[in-house]
């Protein structure tokens, strides 16, 4: 019987109620702008929302049971101006009733443990199946770093993966580290989180069940711009998924038009943190540039990725995102524009 | 109701009366050198609400901040000082004072002893807490903060390990932080062996264990936890300040120190740490719902065996605060058992007060109102307690602002309010003159109103995903309305502590007389004057049963008679 409360994801009444007071904690398949973990679009996060309703449920009635005693005895035995001024008859105990309230409670707790363990299992050990693309996730102060193993991909703050399907399940398994201090990996519309612990390896896997783009954020105090390590996963189908990859394998364009551009951000100090493939800048700091405009934003997805933007966040990475760990180059503006020119060039 | 009180023979107030009015240097001089056990509790309680004030309006600043998206109400570097500061003093300078305030004042007087066991040393550890208190709060001034922009600590409450190296939090903000805990440690650790020396060997005659007041009872287990769970705080922080000073690799990562060491020192102290603060409000509520439902307390035994029962288990629940830390699938299966069995001794106690008041009388003046809500609110947060046990929805709720409900539901919700109950309650014996109850009766209305505001709220804003710690978030997230709603909570919140504050100041000077038992109670610290003499008791008084004074006051139906 148990087993039927998490087979099938149940709508149940006290839930119900609950989204009724939240209305932007609807029921999507497909990504939202408000992360909400009751609007899940993979298994582990479709999992964990049946076996919370399921939770709900039981604390819901515990709840409305107790709360209502607590309701009645307030109106009830109130004292009242009528009364004589007797006191009421003194009652030390019962040890019937005293039993009774605490087995029930220990049956409640059989119950709700057998139900946790069970999906504890179920999620944390399930098996990696062969056509699942692994993913290593470094977490930075104050950025995301991607490497793909397989594909021979390392990109930055946008994670890119594969739609998965029941049919022809695709799922990603990441492995998670940390360079410098804990991290978190949340995006709650596809699994709970899991924290980026410096020399302890973790991992999550994720099945995402629709295209989009799905939101997320670090989840555990990492300095002072934690607010601003923002997560963004995209999940492509097959074949946007093929063209990405195809892309991202390429090394950095070099555009003639723009070599100024690139001997400015070779010979600043630009390449002891920044990697571009195919050029002398090999930095492993800060994140890899390679196909910077492949993506939707900087910052660790702060800002939108436009020129001046860009040009801002070189010239004074403060004043988009301050405490963010990249140096002022105090640039003069003719050095800013090629650079961004030759930044820009990266597709 | 003075004219009710029957003192127990022997108790009466034999304090000449004073020759001279002392003047404020004398006054002043009289209570820095003080070893009475009153008058440090007092202070204790000055303390606490000092340190609520501060952390309240460092909370108010955050909740400013976070009213709306993309806020420049304080800067980031501002910001993380602030919640760390928030919660540091709220749990170490206001949370543990608050027991040792109630401890030291009550527990003498309800076990009929004329001071602590020790109290030279109560003054020490008073004056050391408070010395820890002043040493967080000066790197305000002193401490260089990271990137060398600040000064105080900004590292979270928890501290965790690497970021507290020297290479990710440079300046002395973090030494403050592990210095000040150091030091106010001592301070807890000096209360509470005092808090238990007392009980256990400073009881009158016939005050056997199964006799005191359940309140006596769990400051008792309360002492007991502190010492066990101070001790690994203390010895982390010993071993962070070696690691940044003395070239130690505890916690440092990059010299394959582990972070996790930290993280099972920290929790096997903060855990307990939350029974530890909630129980003065357990204390609390088991003197006030009997007092004013007019009934003995239900199952006596089975709510100090409730008591105890939680202080054990909660020993051994740490890592559930790790769930997401990646432990193996039957460590989190154990720390999930081990969590949900809590619920039972805490069911436990919901039940046997809710028993308490059924079949009683029950007097809705301003103490017995705070532990009204205390009840609806303890048993809410009990229920989200189990919702977080469940490690795969702790997955999901770890770190998000359901957390921050949660445990607000209790710091505040339970404590806070119990706080004012003992304060509203108590206030008539510590200075012999009643609160001002219409003005109690608008604190707790608006602090109600404000609380639910707030922390309600808050759930779903966790469940839409917004996690703890960020000093801003982007508007196309939708959380803007929620947080707008919760920070005006906040605010009202601030206003009804305002009101008390205003009650509490303008009480002590124009109060109504009080009467030695205004509330018509039964433990012994009634039947001595209000405030108690110095030496609390002129003879020793001798009980016979948990509530002396029902005794005296009903001689034709004796609680001894139907005691085991």
């Amino acid at each position: 019987m148990l087993r039927h409360w998490f087979r099938q994801p149940r709508t149940s009444t006290l839930a119900a109620l609950l989204l009724a007071l939240c209305p932007a904690l609807a029921f999507a398949a497909g990504p939202q702008a408000t992360p909400s973990i009751f609007a899940p679009a993979s298994t582990p996060a479709a999992e964990i929302r049946s076996l919370s309703y399921f939770v709900l449920e039981i604390t819901g009635t515990i709840f409305v049971v107790v709360g209502g005693l607590l309701a009645y005895v307030v109106v009830r035995f109130r004292a009242r101006d009528t009364d004589d001024n007797r006191e009421p008859a003194q009652i030390y105990g019962s040890t019937q009733v005293e039993l009774a309230w605490t087995v029930i409670p220990v049956l409640i707790v059989v119950v709700l443990f057998l139900t946790t363990a069970r999906m504890i299992f179920a999620i944390q050990e399930a098996p990696k199946p062969q056509s699942a693309l692994s993913v290593t996730v470094v977490g930075h102060q104050f950025w995301w770093e991607y490497r793909y193993p397989d594909l021979g991909i390392v990109a930055a703050n946008e994670l890119h993966v594969p739609l998965s399907s029941t049919q022809d399940p695709k799922p990603t398994f990441m492995k998670l580290l940390s360079a410098d201090v804990d991290h978190s990996y949340w995006v709650p519309q596809l699994s709970g989180k899991i924290d980026l612990i410096p020399n302890h390896p973790n991992e999550l896997w994720i099945d995402p069940l629709q295209p989009g783009l799905y939101l997320g954020q670090c989840a555990q105090f990492c300095g002072v711009q934690h607010a601003n390590m923002l997560l963004r996963v995209y999940v492509d189908t097959p074949e946007k998924f093929a063209a990405w990859v195809q892309n991202q394998q390429q090394p950095g364009v070099q555009d003639p038009a723009v070599a100024q551009g690139r001997r400015t951000f070779e010979t600043q100090a630009c390449m002891n943190c920044h990697a571009v493939r195919g050029t002398a800048a090999t930095g492993r700091f800060g994140p890899d540039l390679t196909h910077l405009m492949s993506r939707d934003t900087i910052a660790s997805g702060a800002v939108p990725n436009t020129s001046d933007n860009l040009r801002q966040w070189i010239k004074n990475p403060d004043s988009l995102k301050p405490g963010s760990l990249m140096p002022a180059m105090h640039l003069s503006d003719t050095q800013l524009d090629q650079i961004t020119a030759y930044l820009e060039t990266l597709k | 109701m003075a004219d009710r009180t029957l003192p127990i023979h022997g108790a009466l107030d034999l304090t000449p009366p004073r020759e001279h009015e002392s003047t404020l240097l004398e006054t002043l001089h009289s209570w820095v050198v003080t070893v009475d056990h009153k008058k440090l509790g007092l202070m204790y309680m000055m303390m606490a609400i000092f340190f609520l004030l501060v952390g309240g309006v460092e909370a108010i600043c955050i909740r400013i901040q976070l009213a709306v998206p993309n806020n420049h109400f304080l800067s980031p570097q501002v910001f993380n000082r602030f919640f760390t500061m928030h919660g540091t003093t709220m749990v170490f300078l206001t949370g543990i004072p608050l027991i040792f305030g109630f401890a030291n004042y009550m527990v003498p007087l309800q076990v009929g002893a004329r001071d602590m066991a020790f109290p030279r040393m109560n003054a020490f550890s008073f004056w050391v807490t408070l010395f820890g208190g002043l040493l967080l709060y000066y790197s305000f001034l002193g401490g260089s903060g990271l990137y060398g922009m600040g000064n105080a600590p900004d590292v979270t409450w928890w501290a965790y390990a690497p970021l507290t190296a020297r290479a990710f939090s440079p300046g002395h903000a973090t030494d403050y932080w592990a210095l000040a805990l150091i030091v106010t440690g001592i301070g807890t650790l000096g209360a509470a062996i005092n808090v238990i020396a007392t009980v256990l060997c400073m009881r009158c005659k016939g005050m056997t264990l199964m006799r005191m007041p359940l309140f006596t009872w769990l400051m008792l287990v309360d002492s007991g936890l502190l010492l066990v769970t101070i001790t690994p705080l203390t010895a982390a922080q010993v071993m962070l300040v070696i690691d940044r000073y003395l070239g130690g690799h505890f916690f440092d990562t990059q010299a394959g120190g582990s972070a996790m060491v930290w993280m099972h020192f920290f929790w096997i102290f903060g855990h307990p740490e939350v029974y530890v603060l909630v129980f003065p409000a357990f204390a609390i509520a088991s003197e006030v719902i009997p007092v004013f439902s007019r009934k003995a307390i239900f199952g006596y035994p089975a709510m100090v065996a409730a008591s105890v029962g939680i202080a054990f288990v909660s020993l051994g629940v740490w890592a559930h605060h790790m769930f997401t830390v990646g432990m193996a699938s039957v460590s989190n299966t154990f720390f999930v058992l081990s969590t949900m069995l809590v619920g039972i001794p805490t069911g436990i106690k919901i039940f046997n007060w809710l028993a308490t008041m059924w079949g009683g009388k029950i007097r809705f003046q301003v103490p017995m109102l705070f532990c009204t809500a205390f009840l609806f609110q303890f048993l809410a947060a009990g229920l989200t307690g189990i919702m977080l046990s469940v490690a795969p929805w702790d997955w999901q709720l770890h770190n998000s602002y359901f957390v921050i409900a949660h445990f607000h539901y209790i710091l505040v919700g339970a404590i806070v309010f119990n706080t004012f109950a003992g304060i509203y309650y108590w206030f008539p014996k510590a200075t012999g003159r009643m609160m001002n109850q219409t003005l109690g009766k608008w604190h707790f209305w608006l602090f109600l109103i404000g609380f639910h505001v707030t922390f309600d709220t808050m759930h779903f804003v966790g469940f839409e995903g917004m996690p703890r710690w960020i000093y801003t978030y982007p508007a196309d997230r939708g959380w803007g309305q929620l947080n707008l709603v919760v920070s005006i909570g906040g605010i009202i919140q601030g206003i009804a502590v305002l009101i008390f504050a205003y009650n509490l100041i303008s009480s002590l000077f124009v109060g109504k007389v009080a009467g030695n038992d205004p509330w018509d109670a039964w433990t012994l610290e009634w039947s001595t004057s209000s405030p108690p003499p110095d030496y609390n008791f002129a003879t020793d008084p001798v009980v016979r049963s948990r509530r002396p004074l029902w005794d005296l006051k009903h001689p034709e139906d004796p609680d001894w008679k139907y005691e085991a």
